[in-house]
């Protein structure tokens, strides 16, 4: 087995104020993946990167990264990693071009070596054109890719991307998410941080999933949605309806069907796909039920997370069941 | 072990205090405005209460208000100028700068150092800047430019001790509101109850003990002794030795005890 290229063992954060970020993580994974922390806002997400990254000394457990003791050689640690952090930590009053040389000269590169690092960082995040501008013209996701840019600056063998997308547009999440492939395919490891599901779904060789200071579950996100079995289905009824609907569908169903009052809806297994679904509609009928909605779908993330925390990964309100797509199989709302 | 080297810990003080003052440069309203302020202020001052206070000033600078004021002036400027240490700090702080740069394997020191560099490089130039609108407007030194360039350094140093004061309110204040509402709370007694605008003979008994022996008073007639000549020594009735040396004690006093607590609370700051 490869040798592991991250690898936190019981890391305890408690903070001032009494709050325990993190309950004793432990995680590790080999060179050359993508590994996706999957989390709410607060899970502490970004505390284990902070930690990861040098810039927070744990109340106790150990860190290696890049075969460097984070806690005992910080300084070894970040000549092998690079961060970006959940805002985009550049210099409005600098030019594109000149902040990434910063970067550079800050790595100890010589004034040339910097220039022309830059020159062929900012060409690969097709910044070419707007190198020469003050950021502060930049939009949104320029700044995010331009940051990007510069946590690649020194070759990290570890670049650490916490939330790189969250408050961009979609287009520019999808060019983020290319050129976050790209870096992969030079042989970076990366860690990032999400409470998107549907980006580390697409991103991630593998997820852990982080709920209130614990790494809950840890698996490739197929293995992830196997955990809650095959198919399921998911009816949508007035919430007054859920508890009535949900004591309906227990004996078929062989476990407690899974309410969500947020998203106003009732969820069962479907081991036998459309039969079930077919046997579910009649039972909730027979019930002198109302259904709205009704979806046959492979597992979501969503729904891993749902089955391992009992409440939902994301804090975005879903949509009405009304505008929720109506095709019968799908991978996943469109909530991005 | 690997740690970073002393020469590359200059270098890399040298990168941010360039970043810091390019800001300077490409946002040139900071600059405008951090030297229109000291410049209305002295216009307001000397046109203001020159013709009540320049009476009573004897043969200090020649009687002319505009010489007692410019050195005072002067010293306003520097300590108004701190404030920009706290105001920048938090500003980076809120922005996510000084996490990428604590990433980085850069001299930690650095982002403080570059911070206060800065700053001083900026006082310098609003400084002499003053310094030119004032000989425009009649002020002369009195005692030679050599003496006015000292006066100049021991202002600027003071200023960079400030730096260190207003870095330390700053990153307890935390957010760059805040921090600048917190760092005039200290520096509004200091500066007006000094002898920057007025002599402090004319203040209350109690009031006058606290202005006369405050940092901002000593400097402030450091300055005036070595602009202003023998005149001023004898108006305030000391040496310039003694000026000299309790000015150089402050500012080193100051910088004793706030570098270390900047540091401390740097770090708690950033973790």
């Amino acid at each position: 087995m490869t040798q592991p290229i991250v690898e936190a063992e019981d890391i305890v954060q408690t903070f001032s104020n009494g709050v325990r970020a993190l309950n004793g993580v432990s995680l590790s994974f080999e060179p050359g993946i993508i590994y996706g922390l999957l989390g709410p806002n607060g899970a502490g997400k970004t505390t284990l990167i902070r930690v990861l990254t040098t810039l927070l000394r744990p109340d106790s457990g150990s860190a290696r990264v890049a075969g460097v003791d984070v806690l005992a050689n910080p300084a070894a640690a970040r000549e092998r990693i690079g961060l970006a952090g959940q805002y985009a930590a550049v210099d409005e009053y600098q030019t594109g071009r000149e902040n990434i040389i910063m970067v550079g000269r800050l790595y100890n590169l010589s004034s040339r070596e910097a220039r022309s690092r830059a020159d062929e960082i900012l060409e690969r995040i097709h910044l070419t054109d707007a190198a020469n501008r003050p950021v502060k013209t930049y939009s949104g996701g320029m700044r995010r890719r331009l940051d990007l840019a510069a946590s690649v600056v020194g070759r990290p063998q570890v670049l650490f991307l916490d939330e790189p997308t969250t408050g961009i547009d979609p287009r520019s999440r999808q060019d983020l998410w290319e050129l976050i492939t790209d870096l992969v395919d030079d042989g970076t490891t990366l860690l990032l941080t999400t409470q998107y599901l549907e980006e580390a779904d697409r991103l991630a060789t593998r997820i852990g999933v982080i709920d209130e200071g614990d790494l809950i579950a840890e698996g490739t996100p197929n293995e992830l949605k196997d955990r809650i079995g095959g198919d399921v289905i998911e009816l949508h009824l007035a919430n007054d309806q859920l508890a009535t609907a949900a004591a309906a569908l227990a004996t078929m169903a062989g476990e407690e069907p899974k309410i969500d009052l947020m998203r106003h809806s009732v969820t069962i297994p479907a081991p036998q796909a459309a039969r079930t679904l077919v046997e579910a509609v009649r039972q909730l009928d027979q019930s002198g039920l109302d259904i709205h909605d009704v979806a046959l779908r492979r597992p979501t993330l969503d729904d891993v997370f749902l089955t391992l925390t009992g409440h939902r990964a994301e804090t975005t309100p879903a949509p009405a069941p009304s505008e929720r797509g109506r095709r019968g199989r799908r991978r996943r709302a469109d909530r991005s | 072990m690997t740690t970073v080297t002393l020469t590359q810990t200059a270098h890399h003080i040298g990168v941010i205090t360039k970043r810091n003052l390019l800001r300077n440069i490409r946002l040139p309203q900071l600059v405008l405005f951090a030297t229109v302020q000291p410049v209305m202020f002295l216009l307001l001052f000397n046109y203001v209460f020159g013709g009540s206070i320049g009476g009573s000033l004897g043969d200090v600078g020649g009687g002319d208000y505009i010489n007692y004021l410019l050195p005072g002036i002067l010293i306003q400027t520097v300590v108004f100028g701190a404030t920009q240490t706290s105001l920048g700090l938090t500003e980076d702080l809120a922005g996510g700068v000084i996490d990428r740069f604590r990433s980085l394997p850069m001299a930690r020191s650095a982002v403080l150092a570059g911070r206060t560099l800065a700053d001083l490089v900026r006082s310098s130039f609003v400084t002499v800047l003053m310094v030119v609108v004032g000989y425009l407007i009649g002020f002369r030194a009195q005692d030679g430019l050599v003496k006015l360039a000292l006066a100049l350094v021991i202002g600027l140093l003071f200023g960079y001790a400030m730096s260190w004061v207003m870095a330390t309110i700053g990153l307890l204040a935390k957010t760059p509101e805040a921090a600048q509402a917190a760092g005039f709370l200290p520096i509004f007694p200091l500066v007006f109850a000094s002898s920057v605008f007025v002599p402090t003979s004319s203040m209350p008994s109690w009031l006058a003990t606290f202005a006369e022996n405050q940092p901002v008073s000593v400097i402030a007639n450091a300055l005036r002794g070595l602009i202003l000549g023998d005149p001023y020594m004898a108006f305030v009735d000391t040496t310039l030795t003694t000026l000299i040396l309790q000015s150089l004690a402050w500012i080193i006093g100051i910088i004793v005890v706030f570098f270390p607590l900047a540091v401390r609370m740097y770090r708690r700051a950033v973790s």
